[in-house]
């Protein structure tokens, strides 16, 4: 090369190319749909599923969450075999219902057992939005109904994690029922000294948030969660307003007296353990741990 | 003729050429009395066809119907002594919610409703008839106060849900909704409940809870309003009639699935028709319904509520199975079986071992 070529300008042709693909495996990073960080999965998981970079928490299936929760990750299942049907002949249901089945594995939105936490025995149902967006029909209603039951009867502490989008719209006036059902049935349980701990986790809305969700002795959720009754959307068409970003995130409920704690997924079961080691049963109490 | 609903303009349309006919001979000294009697009894049939058997969507209509009777309508003409009570003692007085004192027959109760505005200011004042969480508070202050003086409970519903608002989120509207759910529950006083127009989805269920639930007869109750259910299965909220048949939301299909008890009828052409008639049908239900839960203990109130709802749903538990291993005794699904109604329920809990 010689010493004028320094000063002359190069001439690049450009050429078309495809966007190199990244040759990453399926599955094998994960983006923060929060803050856009990416981290290996195998990293999330196990960071429990939470970013390692903004502390986003990322959604858990029923069965995500039985894993990290219950001792060994162990639950007992009750009415696994409990499948919704199509009372009103809805448009697209039944085929829906077969769609959202292969999609997630599960047979319906909540799964519901018993196990332990930290060693103290509860009847837990543990809700997945990836079913149907955790959406309420009768056969949620009546497996949260039996597992509130089984608490009852057996004398254990309740344990509900809910994730919903609301009533099931497919089984219209059935779904709404269950919200009065499984209200019915915490009456009688909490009625008669029975303890109940619900955490809501994102996101909890609708007929969900104003039945069971909302009953708890005591009230948890994971940090984030989107927790209300109305849509954010319904809301601002209605009022007219611009609603502040932070609207019906735990914090925000957390603010406004609706909740007893926001907890991180990492502290979720230390906190559970130690609320259930308040009501290990004394002489004279008829429940407990 | 003033609110009219677009399904009966036939009939309307009919009724005024009789109208024209009879000025005209009038007018014109003809006699066409006739003609007159023969499109009188025409006339007659056609209502008779067209009120007798209303599509879920004309339901629809009808029980929005802008003239139709108010929770305040009914409790002017159906109960005597009425002394209307307000405020929820915490934050304050809700125009969405209605209640207060009143006598059935003689027998004091507690009366809670919804209530729409008459006009647009009123209805401003009322948010609709669409309760924030004050007003659920409110009914459940009344709701103790009738179960600590052992008095029933009678709630109007009509509204098309609990209001969709800012503040209404941060005072609460799911816990308020909810724990009136749990509260009405447990009760020890008979409590009945009439939708009267719109029960729209869990802002209607907060003051339904009841031992008994009875339906006008162009009432509609349902989880969503069909505008709702027709936004987000179609993206279409002017679809809400195509919804309103898809949803099965009239009293007929709600007595079918056991979520009512009763159906009261309603004047031809609608509640507004003839409100006099209306409040009579209603207090004879009432009463009817009342009668037979007023010998029942505080406790038998309870458990024939929670009956009611208990058995509300429809699943199917598919094959026999084994439950999960590590179960002692094995847990045996009933065979193939659709339950619906009170049918018996026996499954897994028992399967499983105490934890301990």
């Amino acid at each position: 090369m010689q010493i004028k070529d320094l000063f002359t300008k190069k001439k690049y042709a450009t050429i078309p190319s495809e966007p190199r693909k990244r040759d990453i495996p399926e599955g094998l990073m994960n983006k923060c749909s929060k803050c856009g960080t990416i981290q290996y999965s195998k990293e999330l998981e196990k960071n429990l599923k939470v970013c390692s970079s903004c502390g986003h928490h990322f959604r858990l299936t029923a069965w995500e969450r039985i894993g990290i929760t219950l001792d060994e990750g162990h639950l007992l299942e009750y009415d696994a075999d409990m499948e919704s049907v199509d009372p009103l002949a809805f448009p697209g249901y039944a085929s829906k219902l077969e769609q959202q089945k292969s999609k997630s594995g599960l047979r319906e939105a909540v799964v519901t057992g018993e196990g332990t936490i930290g060693g103290f025995p509860v009847v837990a149902a543990v809700m997945s939005f990836d079913f149907f967006t955790g959406s309420m029909g009768s056969v949620v209603g009546e497996k949260i109904t039996r597992a509130i039951e089984a608490a009852h009867a057996k004398r254990l502490p309740l344990l509900i994690f809910s994730t919903s989008g609301g009533a099931r719209m497919q089984e219209s006036i059935l779904s709404l029922m269950q919200m009065a059902k499984t209200s019915a049935a915490l009456s009688k349980f909490q009625g008669d000294g029975g303890l109940f701990i619900s955490v809501f986790t994102d996101p909890t809305t609708g007929g969900v948030s104003a039945s069971f969700a909302s009953l708890g002795d005591y009230n948890l959720a994971e940090p984030g969660a989107l927790i209300g009754f109305a849509g954010r959307i319904v809301i601002e068409q209605t009022i007219r307003q611009k609603l502040p970003d932070d609207f019906q995130t735990a914090e925000f409920n957390l603010q406004h007296g609706q909740l007893d704690k926001v907890v991180h997924r990492k502290d979720m079961k230390a906190t559970l353990t130690k609320l259930l080691d308040m009501h290990v049963a004394r002489e004279g109490t008829s429940y407990g741990g | 003729m003033a609110g009219e609903l677009p399904f009966e303009k036939p009939l309307n349309d009919f009724r005024q050429k009789i109208i024209e006919l009879k000025s005209l001979s009038v007018e014109k000294g003809i006699d066409f009395s006739e003609e007159i009697a023969r499109l009188e009894s025409r006339c007659k049939q056609l209502e008779e066809e067209l009120y007798s058997e209303l599509t879920p969507a004309q339901k629809m209509h009808m029980a929005r119907h802008h003239q139709r009777p108010t929770s305040l309508d009914f409790i002017q003409a159906v109960f005597t002594d009425f002394i209307e009570l307000h405020g929820d003692r915490l934050f304050a007085d809700d125009l969405a919610i209605v209640g207060g004192l009143a006598k059935l027959n003689g027998v004091p109760v507690t009366v809670i409703g919804h209530q729409r505005g008459k006009d647009t200011r009123d209805n401003i004042a009322r948010f609709f008839g669409s309760p924030h969480p004050e007003g659920f508070r409110k009914a459940l202050r009344l709701m103790e106060q009738a179960n600590k003086f052992k008095r029933p409970i009678i709630t109007f519903i009509d509204t098309k849900g609990a209001y969709p608002g800012k503040t209404a989120e941060e005072r609460g509207q799911s816990e308020a909704i909810a724990r009136n759910l749990r509260e009405m529950a447990g009760f020890g006083v008979p409590i009945v409940c009439v939708v009267i127009g719109e029960g729209g989805s869990g802002g209607a269920l907060a003051l339904g809870v009841g031992n008994r639930v009875l339906m006008l007869e162009n009432a509609i109750y349902s989880a969503i309003s069909p505008n709702g259910a027709a936004s987000i299965l179609w993206k279409d909220a002017s679809r809400a009639d195509q919804a309103a048949e898809a949803m099965k939301i009239t009293a007929k299909d709600l007595l079918e699935f056991g979520v009512i008890e009763d159906i009261i009828a309603e004047p031809q052409g609608g509640a507004h028709k003839d409100l006099e008639f209306q409040a009579a049908q209603i207090k004879d239900k009432l009463w009817k319904h009342l009668e037979e839960l007023l010998p029942l203990t505080g406790e038998q109130l309870i458990e024939d509520r929670y009956n009611k709802f208990r058995k509300v749903g429809q699943y199917r538990i598919p094959e026999q199975r084994v439950e999960a291993a590590g179960s002692k005794q094995a847990g045996v699904s009933p065979a193939a079986q659709s339950l619906s109604g009170g049918a018996p329920k026996e499954t897994a809990p028992e399967a499983a071992p105490t934890v301990q």
